[in-house]
């Protein structure tokens, strides 16, 4: 007996299996044939492992930065980056984290059943991402592993159903529509800018009407910007560090500009590596996540990642980007004067939740608004993740870290619950819940004492004429 | 005959319009076509027939061959009728 219960935990403890156990489950619901769902389980299985390996030659290229950096500067050097940071993870957390991002599409999908908030989260990478560093603050704070996927799944859930509403309000300003909204890790930030850009700016004047060149295409390769913009920085700090000690202590003997250059571009190679592995686990996945929530969820609002925004306003995107950069430039800055762990501005962070502020940011004030939106956006991901990393346990050393506003937000308020005790973390997260559904009952009661006050008002969200991708 | 969606990470944005490209495939009941999706900077001219973008990543797709350019990658009517207009070149339709 015993042994048959210690192969069930050791099947348990390999998160490849887990992740292709799910994606089994989501085929077979789909009905698909007997070698659609034998191919798609392997693929799922598979692609954990790919991912698994991208993350161990992340690793290979961060860990001498680190102690490069340190050596240099004398302090933490730490590189927002999703991607990378979500590989470690997933290799100690993997089977939580798995288990975590499941039941959390199923909270997500009841919420939106249930209230108003009809968002369906179909951003399924973020979402990974986002049960990775649940699964950390939790599991690395004392929760054992039934209990963190409990609460954990309905973090998730809670998360991943607020977030996009919180942008909805700019969202239906972008898209002149009402049933399709941004499900990104960004979005706290995103919708910040909106706010902002209400408060601040005037929308006569908007970004579209300026005259850009669009030299963008080369920000839209990934692998190219992460090895370059990486290459600058590993550079920089490898001049700071000095030869002597690159090439006696790290690049064993290779020449110390070359050897910043090679790491540089492992940085890139495995983040490259992590994507093909997500891509493949999530094409498995996602599909059967879509089907079954379009026929649970009436009138479901598709949350879908930042690019949606990006063809409504492209001048905003690219300065978007730009004033988010400078952002987080102006916060690395005061990190350097007040001392202490220095973020690095993540070049993919700031490209893609910083361009789609500017968007938003100008939607609702113009120039003003999607440029003042997306440097408040630059510096909450410049501040956030240092809140955050006290609460990561030993992933909160590894030099790189979860890069968004949500994951700072998120993860700032569960971390501190969890420092509270674990008591405070249920109640948190039961009254979170608790809170969802009164609001939602309400707006629903204001909405029919409006609606029988004045008969003959349209509500205007009908009107929508694009149907939704989701 | 293949169909590939792309966008810059091919994570988000480009498997939904994958998804929505299955969906009308399905619908035209086009024979013989494969849909899929990547980053733009895996794909080469010989990964698919049909290369599907939003219009923000046009000028990352030359050399491609066939590129069909989305103005809105949410509106699924454009989309239609750019699948349909696809499989009409390709003699699927």
């Amino acid at each position: 007996m015993n042994s048959v219960l210690n192969t069930f935990v050791d099947i348990f403890r390999e998160p490849s299996v887990i992740i292709g156990l799910i994606a089994l489950l989501g085929l077979v619901l789909q009905r698909k044939s007997l070698s659609d769902t034998l191919k798609g389980t392997i693929k799922a299985f598979v692609g954990f492992l790919v991912l698994a390996a991208g993350a161990g030659v992340v690793s290979d290229a961060l860990t001498p930065f680190g102690d490069m950096f340190q050596h240099a500067f004398g302090v933490q050097g730490v590189v927002p980056n999703n991607e990378a940071i979500v590989g470690k993870v997933l290799t100690d957390y993997g089977s939580q984290a798995a288990l975590i991002f499941f039941f959390g599409m199923v909270v997500n999908v009841l919420l939106a059943r249930f209230t108003r908030f009809k968002f369906i989260y179909m951003s399924g990478h973020v979402a990974l991402y986002l049960s990775a560093m649940i699964a950390v603050i939790l599991i690395a704070n004392g929760f054992s592993t039934w209990q963190a996927i409990l609460w954990g799944a309905l973090a998730q859930g809670l998360v991943t159903t607020v977030s996009p509403a919180l942008v909805q309000p700019w969202m239906r300003k972008v898209t002149k529509q009402d049933n399709v909204a941004l499900g990104h890790t960004g979005n706290f930030g995103i919708a910040t800018s909106g706010l902002v850009g209400k408060l601040v700016g005037d929308t006569k004047k908007s970004t579209e009407d300026l005259k850009i060149p669009k030299n963008l295409g080369f920000l839209r390769d990934t692998t190219v910007v992460i090895a370059v913009s990486m290459g600058i920085i590993y550079l920089l700090v490898t001049l700071v560090a000095g030869p002597g000690y690159v090439e006696d202590k790290l690049s064993g003997g290779q020449w110390y500009l070359l050897w910043a250059v090679m790491q540089a571009g492992k940085f890139s190679a495995g983040v490259f590596i992590i994507l093909a592995g997500v891509r493949v686990v999530l094409a498995e996945i996602i599909p059967a996540f879509k089907g079954i929530s379009e026929k649970l969820v009436p009138n479901a609002k598709p949350a879908l990642d930042v690019p949606i925004v990006f063809t409504f306003a492209p001048n905003a995107v690219l300065i978007g980007f730009l004033a988010s950069f400078v952002g987080g430039l102006i916060g690395m800055g005061i990190l350097v004067a007040v001392g202490g762990t220095i973020i690095i501005p993540g070049i993919v962070a700031h490209f893609m939740t910083g361009a789609a502020s500017g968007v938003i940011g100008n939607a609702t004030g113009g120039r003003r608004g999607a440029v003042l939106g997306a440097m408040t956006n630059g510096l909450m991901i410049t501040f956030l993740p240092l809140l955050v990393l006290p609460f990561l346990g030993d992933v909160g050393l590894a030099n790189s870290t979860f890069s968004d506003a949500d994951f700072g937000v998120s993860g700032f308020l569960l971390g501190s619950a969890v420092r509270w005790g674990h008591a405070a973390v249920i109640v948190l997260i039961l009254a979170s819940l608790v809170a969802l559904f009164v609001g939602s009952a309400l707006a629903t009661r204001r909405e029919a004492a409006r609606a029988a006050a004045e008969p003959a008002e349209p509500t205007g969200e009908a009107e929508a004429t694009q149907q939704p991708v989701g | 005959m293949k169909f590939l969606a792309m966008c810059s990470t091919g994570l988000g944005s480009s498997f939904m319009v994958r998804m929505n490209i299955e969906d009308i495939v399905r619908e035209l009941q086009l024979p013989d076509v494969t849909v899929e999706h990547c980053d733009i900077s895996s794909a080469g001219p010989e990964s698919a027939d049909v290369f599907f973008v939003a219009k923000d990543l046009e000028e990352a797709t030359a050399g491609l061959g066939d590129v069909v350019v989305l103005n809105s990658i949410i509106d699924k009517d454009e989309l239609r009728e750019a699948v349909k207009a696809a499989a009409v070149r390709h003699g699927a339709l």
